[in-house]
């Protein structure tokens, strides 16, 4: 009996997908159960499943080409079997890159209150199920711009990385321009030295155009989605974290033994999840025509990833020790940089929490990823001079950022919480008593 | 404990290992009367006799052969080539015999063999002397690899050749018989070392040479010479071709993160190409620069000593590649 | 069946038993019953080597069936027997079933040596079989060796190592003989002289007779017709008690004729020998018929008998047929085993990258 074989969703919030690879070939003997191909979906790379035995008979779309979740892209069937029922109307192969028409419950933002059933069309044969084979194994490879290739050797390439220090800004030493480990020691030192380039004419090469992929398709969609329809207002705070940096010493000196390192941001987490335990309403999802008040916490962290953003979750961060929860964000950011995150470890979240103090960022606005009812934005830890008993002083501080849905939060209600968050921060015993 | 020669340390290894099991035996050219062409096996026959120390005829596939088959039937025969030269005409026993048997056997019959003799260039012996042989014998999976480079290796590596279960090409050196080192002797009890092991003989942090045989006591003096102008160089020795400390190799390449792999023989397929493929293959991202080796000159061996000598590997063109990957001008 | 059709000898032998004192009429029996299941084994093999069952090499004994009898069957269980690729009735001959010869024919775990060696290594080393081997002159070292060992333990084995005519040209040859006759080994070099090297007539590469070539090493040398069970038998079981006690090396000229090309990729006769010469020796000089006859005229065999005997064997082959044909391939896992008998504790012993 032959089947057809669907664009599944593999990731709770994909409305497409794209072909990476087909593992089998037309005509190829397939079993049920078999990875039969790669699919990028919104989030990663993952496997496609046979979910019948035969042969592959016929594919409906060739690598690189896109397909709506819930569209037929192949079948499965035995040899000589009539298969011309299950033939789309007008199938054609879909050329790499082509988008395909969006199917007629396209998501609604904040329509469905579960995550998964959002904004997928499937057809009533298909089985979106997550993908059997939980880890997609390949890596998407970033685009290319023509020419240009950084030579540098392989040690330097992750050292630079590791760093945060692009390749294009640091001069190398070796043979041919190679950059190697002592350039990229020197540039963490100190400021790149003036290059002064000679300049070429204007002309195509100046420029290139970068597909987008994916993420970055889904990123700009709900970010815009969420922008739009949710009304935003922001509210920010400046807390004194002097005895945060002594806790952090003290709690660093305490896991030096396990290897364990606590960040800054790690202790916001455990104070924001402290504090959305005292305030409920904003840790709250809107449901179209009820608010979810959660009662556990579950801290969405932004990652930056190659290509865009990904927000792994610490589960239970209300009650998780802080250096369970560094363990935690390391763990899962590193996986998320290598594309690796299972669909359950991005969604779900009650809250999110986005810090771009590394990068210098003084004070940001998030926006906030719906259904959630808030985001904070984390910037940077700096000394800055400060007004105490009528005296200037220095202290390290931090200023934070919320970003509140006024659907689900009132002005009041945030600073209440922001207040409870300014409190932990500024004495962390706080979260002990 | 004692400090003896490379040759001496040889000489009690096989002493040890023939009293211990009387399946053991030696055979060779000029190893019974003659005290062995290099007089590794001297006194050897006065002790165990004519039954256990062999002079052959020269008929190297003849008792290469003979070889193979008394391990056949369970003996543990050491066959001595004068020089690894010679084993050439072996070769077909070496490889498609004794590297084959177990296997074409399906498990039946094993080769608990040694082959050993010296290997590589001494001085001025000409191209049809002066071969590094380890290639072709590592080359067969089957036939284990072991090129002691000190006195104690030689000892400790040669007992556990003998007893290992399989045929082993074991690797001496002409130019590393006279080598002097503390070697423990026989009232320190059994002394043997795993093949397989590798063996820092210098702890460095700047850059890897890594090598074997005669060449570590070269690349000693390079790391010596090196050290005066501020560079600390590591020297693995990788003492076993095959089992290979793989472990060993990366760990000094995560270590330095520059590797010089110096060898003995001939660069096209030489040993330190295989060094070289693990080492871009599973080391990558420990490189900061491009693996460069140091080998014989790809011609046969001349006899003119200056022409020798530029043939050869020297301390000057091993600080040269150690330069080059630390992009020292 | 040319084998079990029974004609007048064409030279009428005055007294038809004589030369078979020594053995029983069960004896003979199972002489001539050995021998066809020789011949219907090799024809089973070429039979599934033509539909594709057996692949590679396959180098059939069709012909020299009473060499492998009349050197073997005089042996004793602790004897040693070495050959080269043409093994498949030697291995029988010594103790190895027909069941896992055929099974190793067809590359399956039944095999001898569970399918990775193939038709020119079968291995019985627990009945003293030690191969198979396919370099042409490779074994005479090894039988060397054998013969070393048996004389360094101080045991009264002997070592027999078959090899082909062209094998004599062999360095090693020469080599290996000196050598046994130097430190006066254990060891019979039996040369199965058929006349051809694959497709080389001896004559034309050798300035002497076969049975001359071992003279200038000192090894002693005879001759024998290898197409007479009886006469190979009895020299062999004469011979091998004289090496048992100290004799030294030996070295024999079995006479003997192959009836098919040198492997089953290569012809029978046409460039290298007349295809009425082949026919010729077949008519008057199958081992079969000799010893067939032979047995007829002396009143020691009857037509049926011979028949059931035939019958008997081929139920046997048909049998190693099916069982090796049910027997299934190696398990992948094989791939990486035998190949060192001691997996060291340190170090990487596979280089591909693919094992450990």
């Amino acid at each position: 009996m032959a089947t057809t074989v669907h664009m599944e969703a593999l990731s709770p919030t994909m409305e497409e997908g794209q072909v990476v690879r087909w593992l089998k070939a037309e005509g190829a003997a397939v079993t049920s159960g078999e990875v039969i191909a790669e699919v990028e979906t919104d989030k990663a790379t993952m496997e496609l499943v046979a979910r019948a035995d035969g042969k592959l008979r016929k594919i409906f779309i060739s690598e690189g080409g896109v397909a709506p979740v819930g569209s037929v892209i192949a079948v499965i069937g035995a040899e000589g079997e009539d298969i011309s029922a299950l033939l789309p109307d007008g199938a054609t192969a879909q050329a790499g890159g082509g988008g395909a028409a969006r199917p007629a419950a396209a998501a609604e933002v904040g329509a469905p209150t579960a995550r998964a059933a959002a904004s997928v069309a499937v057809p009533p044969e298909a089985q979106p199920a997550p993908a059997a084979v939980a880890e997609p194994t390949v890596v998407v490879e970033e685009p290319r711009s023509d020419g240009g290739r950084v030579k540098a050797s392989p040690l330097a390439r992750r050292l630079a990385a590791d760093g945060g220090i692009p390749l294009a800004s640091i001069r190398g030493s070796g043979p041919g321009g190679r950059i190697v480990k002592r350039d990229v020691e020197q540039a963490a030192k100190e400021p790149a030295p003036l290059a002064r380039p000679a300049l070429p004419p204007p002309s195509d090469a100046d420029y290139a155009d970068v597909p987008l992929t994916q993420m970055r398709k889904t990123i700009a969609r709900r970010l815009v989605e969420s922008i739009g329809p949710v009304p935003h207002f922001f509210l920010t705070i400046d807390v004194d974290m002097t005895r945060v940096v002594d806790a952090r010493k003290r709690v660093n000196a305490l896991l030096d033994s396990r290897g364990i390192k606590v960040s800054y941001n790690d202790i916001v987490l455990k104070a924001t999840a402290v504090a959305l335990r005292q305030h409920p309403n904003c840790n709250s999802h809107w449901g179209g025509d009820h608010i979810r008040q959660f009662n556990r916490v579950h801290l969405g962290v932004a990652v930056a990833v190659d290509d865009g953003l990904i927000t792994p979750i610490v589960r239970d961060a209300h009650v998780k020790g802080i250096a369970q929860i560094a363990e935690e964000v390391r763990e899962l950011a590193g996986r998320a940089r290598e594309r690796k995150l299972k669909p359950d470890e991005y969604t779900g979240a009650t809250f999110s929490v986005s810090n771009l103090g590394m990068f210098g960022i003084e004070a940001f606005t998030g926006v906030i990823n719906p259904p959630e009812a808030g985001i904070l934005a984390v910037g940077a830890l700096e000394e800055r001079a400060v007004v105490e008993a009528g005296q200037v002083v220095v202290r390290p501080r931090m200023r934070i950022t919320m970003s509140c849905d006024h659907r689900v939060i009132d002005g009041a209600q945030g600073a209440r919480f922001l207040e409870t968050l300014k409190a932990i921060l500024e004495e962390p015993l706080t979260a002990l008593v | 404990m004692a400090s003896i020669t490379y040759r001496d340390a040889l000489n009690q290894a096989l002493a040890e290992e023939m009293a211990r099991d009387d399946s053991v035996f030696l055979m060779g050219e000029e190893v019974a009367e003659y005290d062995g062409a290099y007089k590794v096996s001297k006194g050897l026959l006065d002790r165990f006799g004519d039954r256990r120390v062999v002079d052959t005829p020269i008929s190297e596939l003849g008792f290469a052969g003979l070889g193979v088959g008394a391990a056949m039937v369970g003996l543990k025969p050491v066959i001595e080539f004068m020089t690894f030269n010679f084993s050439l005409l072996a070769l077909d026993q070496a490889i498609n015999s004794a590297a084959k048997m177990l296997y074409m056997s399906g498990g039946q019959i094993h080769l608990p063999m040694v082959f050993r003799g010296p290997t590589g260039a001494a001085l001025q012996l000409g191209a049809q002397h002066s071969q590094s042989c380890a290639t072709w014998y590592v080359h067969a999976p089957g036939i284990k690899v072991v090129t002691p480079a000190t006195p104690a290796d030689a000892k400790g590596l040669l007992k556990a050749a003998i007893r290992d279960e399989d045929p082993v090409a074991f690797m001496e050196g002409e130019l590393l018989y006279n080598v002097k080192g503390e070697v423990p002797g026989p009232e320190d009890g059994d002394f043997v070392i795993p093949l397989g092991l590798a063996d820092v003989k210098r702890e460095g942090s700047d850059v890897s040479i890594v090598t074997n045989g005669a060449m570590v006591h070269l690349a000693l003096t390079v790391a010596a010479k090196l050290e005066k102008d501020g560079v600390n160089a590591e020297v693995l020795d990788l003492r076993s071709l095959r089992p290979l400390d793989v472990d060993a190799i990366l760990a000094t390449v995560r270590k330095t993160n520059r590797a010089v792999v110096l060898e003995e023989g001939w660069p096209y397929v030489g040993i330190g190409a295989q060094i070289v493929s693990i080492i871009q293959d599973e080391a990558f991202d420990d490189l900061d620069a491009p693996v460069v080796r140091v080998t014989q000159a790809d011609i046969p061996m001349p006899y003119a000593k200056n022409l020798e000598v530029m043939a050869k590997p020297s301390v000057q063109r091993v600080v040269d590649a150690c330069n080059r990957v630390l992009y020292r001008n | 069946m040319a084998e079990t059709r029974t004609k007048a000898p064409s030279v009428k032998r005055s007294e038809p038993a004589k030369g078979l004192e020594g053995f029983s009429r069960e004896q003979l029996h199972s002489l001539l019953r050995d021998l066809l299941l020789y011949r219907r084994f090799e024809e089973k093999a070429e039979e599934a080597y033509a539909i594709g069952k057996i692949g590679g090499f396959c180098h059939l004994h069709i012909g020299q069936e009473a060499v492998a009898k009349g050197v073997i069957g005089p042996l004793r269980a602790d004897d040693y027997v070495i050959t080269s690729y043409r093994d498949h009735t030697t291995a029988i001959a010594k103790g190895v079933t027909p069941r896992a010869v055929m099974a190793e024919l067809y590359g399956r775990q039944g095999g001898a040596v569970g399918g990775k060696g193939g038709s020119m290594h079968i291995f019985g080393a627990d009945v003293g079989f030690m191969g198979g081997h396919g370099i042409v002159g490779g074994q005479i070292g090894l039988a060397t060796g054998i013969g070393w060992a048996i004389r360094y333990r101080g045991g009264d084995q002997v070592c027999v190592c078959l090899l082909g005519d062209a094998a004599v040209n062999q360095g090693a040859f020469l080599e290996s003989l000196n050598m046994a006759a130097v430190w006066r080994l254990p060891v019979i070099y039996v040369v199965e002289n058929n006349e051809y090297g694959m497709g080389t007539a001896f004559k034309r590469v050798s300035a002497v007779p076969i049975v001359e070539r071992s003279r200038g090493t000192g090894v002693p040398a005879r001759a024998v017709d290898g197409q007479d069970v009886i006469a190979t038998w009895k020299m062999f079981e004469e011979l091998v008690s004289e090496v048992r006690a100290g004799a030294g090396p030996q070295y024999v000229d079995v006479r003997t004729y192959r009836f098919k090309g040198h492997s089953m990729s290569d012809p029978v006769s046409g460039t290298y020998r007349s295809k009425e010469e082949v026919e010729r020796k077949k008519e008057s000089g199958d081992p079969i018929g000799v010893l067939r006859d032979r047995l007829f005229e002396a009143g020691l065999l009857s037509q049926s008998q011979l028949e059931a005997m035939d019958a008997g064997v081929r139920a046997e082959v048909d049998e190693a047929a099916r069982f090796a044909d049910e027997s299934p391939l190696p398990e992948a896992d094989q791939l990486y085993k035998h190949v060192y008998r001691e997996i060291n504790t340190h170090g990487r012993l596979f280089l591909d990258g693919r094992e450990g």
